[in-house]
């Protein structure tokens, strides 16, 4: 008989091992999914994680694995504190969404001019955006009690009405021809998030992504919010009475969390995407969730989980092309993916023992 | 002028997606456990409900299917939570995030085919509508009136107590997750089967956690997630009605209308809920929280 003893030790080899077998595990079950779709299952696992960065097509989606990894990254690094005080934004689809509008409104005001503050003055008007869109589930919650995970994922679903309704009405390109969607930003120098450095695919956002890894990392593991973030996470009610306000925690997490992935839907609006439609949001606010907690809520496995996870993307697309994959397998990967990680996650918290029969 | 008893009925119809939606997870979270699969768990029923409905040319069999389906779907969860103790948030999201992949992966042979057409009931309402009705008394009469719904409250109430009495904590919570997760099927399969006819990639478009939250405003009880889906399936038709009738505001506004009615629905209830001496919260005591015997 199988019986489960509670660590006393935090198995820091195990920490680091979990999500490296629970990538491995998926890697098995997706090759057996495929199999029995009747695709090769060697050829795709190659084709979606081994081919984007040294197939012979490598040139191409290399610089893509930035383009992908820097909104998850970004997004994944402000979920991870908060889920670390077991405060659930999973609304950031919605948050990134309203970045991106907000974003784009101050370029659409500002069209045609040629100056210098528009590209910053967007960055921030998606961060506020973003930001007010997480601050509707953090008061609701501080001032009601309302669930934070229904409110703000029911704001996902209003996000996206909105984006509808801007690219249908408000912000219709007047030049577009009457279709939907607004002005491409990549046509319009002040306000376009171009790539730095040709053939790296790095945009503004990967900058900021990495800006946000490391000042996360700073605040978990040196400053006192981050230790408060922690405490609250672990033991609710001790660290209350150490002084932690619960309320002031609700605000800051998914505030932060907010202003971070408005950031990302506005450098996503502004670069590779290009313009408002009513499919701006394309699941980057819920993979990163996935990211983070692969990432196992800490900055820089984030890092590594948001470059996984972008290979995934880009995996999947090239699997499409050249494999006539569906679309959706890299979906159930993902899910797959959160499945096995939550699932060996039980060796780091739990030892496993024979039970000794009396 | 617009008839109020075809208002009504019409009002039956929208609400039944998540009338079967909320009751199963009702039972699931009388058990203790938060399952935030339920939008995963709609969209697989919908999704082979529709295929078998429509390769078999059987509606029945589409539902009956559907419900195995949501039950099947739920196991990963089930085995997550109850026994490798993953956190139940995340499993549930886990579950949700994997079913809508797996029926955008699986659902791409049945796009743009009709479903078969179902004999309708009493009324000139669906049969399932009418079942949806009944599960309502039916529930209500399991929770509150048999010795097993008593148990499965135990379970929910303390696990270490009921544990403590010799109840297989784990067994029930098994059969609760399966249950909420068939109820779920037959949920999402009406929308697909019954209401739309055709698949489509995220049809259930928010119905499971629009479900979800009808379960905190409901306070836990069957009726109240009677009242709580018909509100929505009020708003669901008012919406309707007043796109079809030419409103001037945008579409895509007026489609707001039932994310924007569960958020203030779920502010006010909280309120009460905080605020009211008496009235407290009837939320189970040990839901979303780890059971792990260590005897």
């Amino acid at each position: 008989m199988i019986r489960l003893v509670p660590r006393t030790d935090s198995a820091p080899l195990l920490q680091v091992a979990t999500p490296v077998m629970a990538v491995l595990a998926t890697m098995l079950a997706g090759g057996i999914l495929f199999a029995i779709m009747g695709y090769d299952p060697v050829a795709a696992i190659r084709t979606i994680f081994w081919d984007p960065l040294f197939g012979p097509a490598a040139g191409y989606s290399r610089p893509q694995l930035l383009v992908k990894a820097a909104p998850l990254i970004l997004i994944a690094s402000g979920l991870a504190v908060g889920f670390r005080a077991g405060i659930w934004n999973i609304g950031a689809e919605g948050q990134y969404i309203i970045g991106a509008i907000t974003g784009a409104a101050v370029a659409l005001a500002a069209y045609p001019a040629q100056e210098m503050w528009i590209f910053p003055a967007m960055v921030i008007a998606g961060a506020v955006g973003g930001w007010a869109w997480g601050m509707i589930p953090a008061l609701l919650r501080n001032w009601f009690g309302a669930s934070e995970i229904l409110v703000s994922l029911m704001l996902v679903y209003v996000a996206q009405r909105i984006a509808a309704w801007m690219a249908f009405g408000p912000m219709k390109n007047p030049e577009g021809f009457g279709m939907p969607g607004s002005r491409n930003l990549q046509q319009y120098p002040a306000a376009s998030n171009p790539e730095l450095i040709a053939g790296t695919g790095a945009h503004w956002g990967v900058i900021a992504a990495a800006a946000a890894v490391l000042a996360t990392w700073f605040l978990m593991s040196r400053h006192i919010r981050g230790f408060h973030i922690r405490a609250a996470g672990i033991a609710p009610r001790a660290a209350r009475f150490a002084g932690v306000k619960p309320q002031t925690l609700v605000a800051f997490c998914l505030g932060l969390s907010g202003a971070l992935a408005g950031m990302a839907g506005l450098f996503e609006v502004a670069g590779p995407a290009g313009q408002i439609t009513d499919k701006v949001g394309v699941g980057y606010g819920f993979t990163a969730i996935i990211v983070a907690f692969l990432g196992r809520l800490h900055p820089l496995g984030t890092l590594l989980a948001g470059l996984l996870l972008a290979l995934t993307y880009i995996g999947g697309e090239l699997a499409q092309l050249t494999m006539n994959l569906p679309a959706a397998t890299v979906q159930v990967f993902q899910g797959m993916l959160l499945f096995f990680l939550l699932g060996f996650d039980l060796l780091t918290r739990f030892r496993i023992t024979r039970r000794v029969t009396a | 002028m617009i008839d109020p008893v075809a208002l009504f009925l019409l009002l039956l119809s929208a609400s039944t997606p998540i009338l079967f939606a909320a009751l199963g997870e009702l039972v699931v979270e009388r058990a203790g456990v938060l399952n935030l699969g339920v939008e995963g768990m709609m969209i697989v029923g919908a999704l082979s409900g529709f295929a078998t409905a429509y390769y078999s040319g059987n509606a029945f069999l589409g539902f009956a299917v559907a419900a195995l389906a949501g039950a099947l779907v739920a196991l990963p969860f089930a085995i997550l939570t109850q026994f490798l103790m993953s956190n139940q948030v995340a499993s549930g999201l886990a579950l949700t995030l994997f079913g809508l992949g797996l029926a955008a992966l699986f659902g791409k042979p049945v796009e743009g085919v009709k479903a078969p057409t179902m004999a309708a009931g009493p009324l000139g309402l669906n049969w399932i509508v009418w079942l949806g009705l009944a599960m309502v008394p039916a529930i209500w009469w399991f929770l509150n009136r048999s010795r097993p719904g008593l148990i499965l409250r135990g379970v929910g109430e303390n696990h270490d107590a009921a544990h403590a009495l010799g109840y297989d904590v784990r067994r029930v919570r098994l059969a609760a997750i399966a249950f909420g997760g068939a109820m779920a099927g037959i949920g999402g399969a009406f929308i697909s089967v019954a209401t739309v006819l055709q698949w489509t990639e995220g049809m259930t478009a928010g119905a499971g956690w629009i479900a979800l939250a009808i379960v905190v405003f409901s306070n836990w009880t069957a009726v109240g997630v009677l009242a709580g889906a018909w509100l929505f399936g009020g708003v669901t038709v008012l919406q309707l009605r007043l796109q079809a009738a030419g409103v001037r505001v945008p579409v895509q506004l007026l489609s707001m209308a039932p994310y924007l009615a569960t958020i203030v629905v779920l502010v006010a209830i909280s309120a009460r809920q905080k605020f009211s001496r008496r009235s407290g919260s009837a939320a189970p005591g040990s839901l979303g929280q780890d059971f792990h015997a260590l005897r």
